[in-house]
């Protein structure tokens, strides 16, 4: 298919469609409404499910169900609707269950306000569900990134029986770009559901159960080292980054990933045009954190300035994978301020005078 | 000598041992689901939904398919479930903590929208599960751990009724009150399930059975005196009966 110009929102609900999507669960929350909306009639017409549900807390126990019982199943909200989430978040890791949730990040803590934010790093990374798992979280840069991130995820949730979060903030939700949807992506081998509560235990022979509970912590520890095995292979296989314009010695190197990254490449082009030479690590799945990004860096490298839409959280990440390696600096907007580029590019100079004193 | 059975398990229920307390009537409410599943073979096709509480093994102890669900949710789970398979039978199996307080949301919008699944709703008037701490179904003056001086109107509220509040509900099709004290009453319970998971059958829509139950251990009662208790001061708040049947519609 040629390149469609599509709002990205609406974007990420076609590739999902594209990706196999059986059933949709949301509530509506601000900026991400098109998802839903878009859904709403096209799930219908490719006969899937769509249910707008009462609350995000019902939307992901629905997808839990879903999931349960087999299907390709997907949820979408903003930031304080994500936080109701974590409940069902946590059930779906503790049942390995494979399911897809978009984060349209906006502005927070609280009800925050509804301009593009990446004040939700943790809250992806890391969670807020109850217990010892991980998810696999992505933050794309591009409209066309996105797409095909929300393509391949559910072959990604299916390989490794778990949620995959796909984190955009407003800005990519809300733009038009061109993108091809029919973009060819190497997909993740699905597994038979074997495991699937689908209603066949006399076909098959056996009771299929989709369960989190382990009464004995013996086998609750068992249960979570089978987890973090599985989190390990993800660390192992599915970091994913850009490097980029590192084959020109830069001593300064940005660390940014989606919109914050769109708008640090215009500030290493002006900066190029200064004959100063930046380069820039752009996480695409931010968890498992992309740690060898940071083992290939030129000799040339002393600093690594973090850049967020919100106020050092990926820095925390930097700083674990630093290791005291190269001084670490920051800038950051919030609040739904998003930067621009000019401002990074007086950052680094005030950097550079630094080191030059 | 020719055996003559007389009574024999359901295959509606695995061989697994219960988990509940002597004398609690949880177990009965497993045995009359267990039947009615088996007898009109929808247990070999069924996907039942466990909730948190007393109950919340129960995916050990029906023989079908079972997810467990988060505490209150199992009506959101179910319609997960019953969305992507329209053609199997869903149910939930709840106490009422989890279904009249934390998953009140859950449980009337799956009435609303007329979810066509079957809730069997285990009212015992107490959080049995964590030691006897007040539910929304707690009796004005009962006693329990988080009321130890009785429930007061002031500041508890009285007692929500469940199937009263569904009734309003336009989505909900089949909602019965039912009691299983004595054997009289737990054949009419039987014919309230059949009803319901008829109803299911059939794509009429939301069903739900109420059971009063009983908690001897967190009541304190020894469980013969607490089916008297449940009748004495169970059922007069919470009269046995139906309370909606929108099929009756259809029948010309
Ligand atoms: C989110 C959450 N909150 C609280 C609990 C603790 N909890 C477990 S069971 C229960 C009450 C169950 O009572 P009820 O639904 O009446 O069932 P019963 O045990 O009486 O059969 C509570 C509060 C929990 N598991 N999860
Ligand atoms: S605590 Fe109460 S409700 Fe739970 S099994 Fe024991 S008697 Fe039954």
């Amino acid at each position: 298919m040629a390149k469609v110009l599509m709002k990205g929102n609406e974007a990420m609900a076609l590739a999902a469609i594209k990706g196999g999507c059986d059933a949709f669960f949301g509530y509506p929350i601000t900026p991400q409404n098109e998802v839903p909306e878009y859904l709403s009639y096209h799930m219908e017409k490719n006969d899937r499910i769509f249910v707008q549900a009462e609350s995000e807390v019902a939307a992901i126990n629905m997808v839990y169900g879903a999931a349960g019982s087999g299907a390709r199943v997907l949820t979408s909200s903003s930031s304080p609707g994500i936080a109701l989430k974590q409940e069902g978040i946590s059930y779906l890791a503790g049942s390995e269950l494979p399911a897809v949730i978009i984060n349209v990040m906006r502005g927070g803590p609280g009800l925050g306000g509804i301009q593009p934010s990446q004040g939700d790093y943790n809250q992806i990374t890391r969670g807020g569900g109850n217990g010892d798992y991980q998810l696999l979280a992505y933050a794309p840069e591009t409209l066309q990134e996105t797409v095909n991130i929300v393509k391949r995820s559910f072959s990604l949730a299916d390989y490794y029986r778990n949620p995959v979060i796909i984190a955009v903030d407003g800005l990519i939700g809300q733009m038009m770009e061109p993108v091809d949807l029919d973009q060819k992506i190497e997909e993740k081998k699905s597994p038979a559901k074997d495991w699937a509560a689908t209603g066949e235990a006399a076909k098959r022979g056996k009771r299929n159960k989709i369960v989190s509970l382990h009464l004995d912590p013996y086998q609750l520890e068992k249960h979570n080292l089978k987890l973090k095995a599985k989190y390990d292979e993800m660390k192992e296989n599915e970091q994913q980054y850009e490097l980029i314009n590192m084959d020109h010695d830069p001593s300064i190197v940005f660390v940014a990933y989606g919109s914050m990254a769109r708008i640090a490449r215009s500030a290493i082009e002006a900066l190029k045009k200064e004959g100063i030479e930046v380069g820039m690590i752009r996480p695409i799945c931010v968890h498992p954190f992309p740690e060898k990004a940071f083992e290939t860096l030129p000799k040339s490298v002393t600093t690594l300035l973090t850049l967020e839409m919100s106020l050092g959280q990926m820095l925390q990440d930097v700083q674990i994978v630093n290791q005291g390696r190269y001084t670490l600096d920051f800038f950051g907007r919030a609040g739904g301020v998003v930067p621009e580029s000019e401002e990074i590019v007086e950052k680094v100079k005030t950097i550079m005078k630094g080191a030059a004193k | 000598m020719k055996t003559k059975t007389i009574y024999k398990p359901t295959s509606g229920l695995t061989e697994r041992d219960l988990t509940y307390c002597p004398g609690c009537t949880h177990g009965i409410i497993h045995k009359l689901a267990g039947e009615v599943m088996a007898e009109r073979n929808l247990i070999e096709e069924a996907i039942g939904v466990a909730s948190v509480g007393c109950s919340v093994m129960s995916y050990e102890f029906f023989n079908c398919d079972m997810q467990q669900a988060a505490h209150g949710r199992a009506p959101a789970v179910a319609t997960g479930i019953k969305r992507v398979k329209p053609e199997h039978t869903v149910f939930t199996y709840q106490g009422d903590g989890d279904l009249a307080s934390i998953g009140l949301a859950e449980i009337v919008h799956a009435a609303h929208r007329g979810e066509n699944i079957t809730v069997i709703f285990v009212n015992n008037a107490i959080y049995g599960m964590t030691g006897g701490q007040m539910a929304p179904t707690t009796l004005i003056d009962q006693k329990t751990s988080t009321s130890p001086l009785g429930r007061k109107k002031e500041g508890a509220g009285e007692p929500l009724r469940m199937c009263e509040l569904l009734a309003t509900v336009p989505g909900a099709t089949y909602l019965e009150r039912v009691s299983v004290h004595d054997p009289k009453h737990i054949r009419k319970a039987k014919k309230a399930l059949e009803k319901a998971f008829d109803v299911q059958t059939k794509k009429q829509g939301f069903s739900m059975i109420e059971f009063i139950s009983t908690c001897p251990v967190n009541w304190g009662i020894n469980p013969n005196d607490s089916l008297q208790w449940a009748v004495d001061n169970l059922i007069p708040y919470y009269p046995l009966g139906v309370y909606k049947d929108g099929t009756k519609d259809d029948q010309s």
